[in-house]
């Protein structure tokens, strides 16, 4: 086995300043076990007393070859893996795999599933943002904050496990459309969510929005223009908090976003109140979303038709000797996709989620490629923190809303 | 295609030589990689604020050429959305680069560089970024393989534990 070849400073000279090099200033590790670098992410500081001169990220450590994983399994078998990517918010990341794939092979989805893909889509941006919400008041010491967010993403996991058997790794939305359809009971537990939890978003407002000590931590920290953003690939809650009204569910519609009436927040500030501000606003929406979609819930098929591409339901293999057949293909070689290459995005709550997928031919993916909304905005963070103090970086940190499974994929 | 995005595939491709093709009603140009950064400059100025992603792909064992680099634009303004090809070849593979035009190409271009060994000429720090900095090879090569890992049980703990590659005292 190699010797570890250790980084030393001189690796890192051109990215810090002349006077780290002459020990004027101080070289200090964040991260990668500090509670608030949610997860493992290292963060190299150049520190003049208590004021951050120079910030370098350091990522990986989280990176578990996904895209080469995938790329040796099946089209069925590769979408077990996409949960694992940003592993807060799975839903998504699976309905961009299977919007992808659908795109890449043509594959149709019957409304219902559309409806029940928005609906979980939707829940799962309200977990997220919740944990996002959660964790970073914690990190200004508000911890009361991350005992009530985390008691009422259990209501949403019960939902997914109701749904999928599984809280977080659901892979309940599958190419061609779900895994099966919701059960009975699902209805009244999203009522049940839609009655409580606007109640407790204004409870959260009541505890942080007009806080002192919230607003001495938050504002006018950690500023971004739009233009910076859109320079660095910062898209979704941080875009739209620098003022650029753009979002993917609004402005390239899919899964039937289109008919529902729901309002994209936006902040003209682009600091760290203002983010919070739209992520609060965000939650609201996703909540209004969900309503409309249940109530016009269409009755019908959650699975495409098209045996080529998705298995024949169960009833079907014990009467149809083509069903089984089909079954036996698919679960065995699994379904060839034509070739040539596709690429599709979706708004995680993150922001723009995209998979560049492209196909041989054969039955795996040639190349999938995920654009994950994390690494795009993590790298902006030397641009918001040059000359803060410690302490506002953490806040700074917590505004970015990183997943390492999503940056480092 | 979109009606708005004619008009500025026509334009680049009279303008860079390209070629263009259309699957799935996305628009894809192929560029000689000595014109990439000319036409992200112009790209740009026709209203493409966001480099989406960077990417390759790997044709292995073909050689010429053995990569095709991708680049994803959208227009926040405009609404549009195509993708620009660049072939890369596979001897000592290299292409310039547009950090400062895309100021997020910066990681894309390492993690360009330590997944597929494609260099980025003029990119102002040039490391590994997923991968530990003494990783040898280029994991999302083609010729590069799949590791795995022997799963130990009860009965094959010791005689795998023997030959595993970890850290013992």
């Amino acid at each position: 086995m190699p010797d570890i070849q250790e980084v030393t400073v001189d690796d890192l000279k051109h990215l810090v300043s002349e006077k780290a090099i002459q020990g004027e200033t101080m070289l200090l590790n964040m991260g990668p076990q500090h509670p608030s670098t949610h997860g493992v992410l290292r963060l190299l500081l150049e520190l003049d007393g208590e004021t951050v001169i120079n910030c370098i990220p350091d990522i990986g450590f989280l990176h578990t070859g996904i895209e080469k994983n995938m790329e040796a399994k099946t089209y069925q078998k590769a979408e077990v893996m996409s949960d694992r990517l940003d592993y807060m918010n799975p839903v998504g990341n699976n309905l961009a795999y299977s919007m992808a794939v659908e795109k890449l092979v043509e594959l149709d989805v019957p409304v219902r599933a559309q409806a029940i893909r928005v609906i979980l889509a939707e829940l799962t941006r309200y977990q997220s943002h919740l944990v996002w919400l959660g964790t970073a008041a914690l990190d200004l010491a508000a911890m009361s904050m991350f005992l009530y967010c985390f008691r009422e993403r259990e209501y949403i996991l019960d939902v997914m496990e109701l749904c999928s058997g599984q809280r977080m790794m659901t892979t309940y939305i599958r190419p061609g459309g779900l895994w099966r359809d919701v059960p009975v009971e699902f209805e009244a537990a999203v009522r049940n969510i839609l009655k409580t939890f606007p109640k407790r978003i204004d409870e959260y407002e009541a505890l942080l929005t007009r806080n002192p000590l919230m607003l001495d931590r938050t504002l006018g920290i950690g500023r971004l223009t739009g233009e910076e953003c859109l320079n660095f690939g910062v898209t979704g809650p941080m875009l739209r908090a620098s003022g650029v009204k753009w979002d993917l569910r609004k402005t390239r519609p899919y899964s039937g976003y289109e008919q529902y009436d729901f309002e994209v927040p936006t902040r003209p500030e682009g600091d760290v109140y203002a983010r919070f501000l739209v992520r609060l606003e965000e939650m609201r929406q996703s909540l209004k979303i969900v309503e409309q979609a249940l109530n016009k819930l269409p009755m019908g098929p959650v699975r495409s038709n098209n045996f080529k591409f998705v298995p024949p339901p169960r009833s079907e293999i014990g009467v149809s000797m083509e069903a089984l057949i089909h079954h036996f293909k698919l679960w065995t070689d699994g379904f060839n996709a034509p070739k040539g290459s596709i690429y599709n995005a979706v708004e995680s709550p993150r922001g723009e989620l995209g998979v560049y997928l492209e196909s041989d031919g054969g039955p795996k993916p040639y190349r999938i490629h995920w654009r994950t909304p994390s690494f795009d905005n993590l790298q902006s963070i030397p641009l918001m923190a040059k000359g803060v103090l410690v302490a506002d970086l953490v806040a700074i940190i917590g505004s970015i809303d990183i997943v390492l499974g999503d940056v480092d994929r | 295609m979109d009606k708005k995005l004619q008009p500025i595939i026509e334009e680049l491709e009279k303008e860079f030589g390209a070629t263009s093709t259309e699957y799935r009603g996305d628009a894809s140009l192929v560029l000689p990689r000595e014109k990439i950064v000319a036409a992200c400059q112009k790209v740009q100025g026709l209203g493409f604020e966001l480099l989406s992603t960077l990417s390759a792909v790997d044709y292995w064992p073909q050689q010429e050429p053995r990569f095709h680099v991708i680049y994803e634009f959208t227009s926040v303004s405009m609404n549009l959305r195509f993708e620009i090809r660049v072939p890369v070849p596979g001897i000592n593979p290299s292409l310039p680069t547009v950090t400062h035009i895309y100021r997020n190409a910066n990681w894309r271009e390492r993690e360009l560089w330590d997944m597929f060994g494609i260099k980025a000429e003029g990119h102002p720090d040039l490391r590994r970024i997923l991968m530990p900095a003494d990783w040898e090879g280029h994991p999302l090569r083609k010729d590069y393989p799949l590791g795995y890992e022997e799963p130990q049980f009860t009965f094959n703990f010791e005689e795998i534990d023997l030959r595993k590659p970890y850290a013992k005292e």
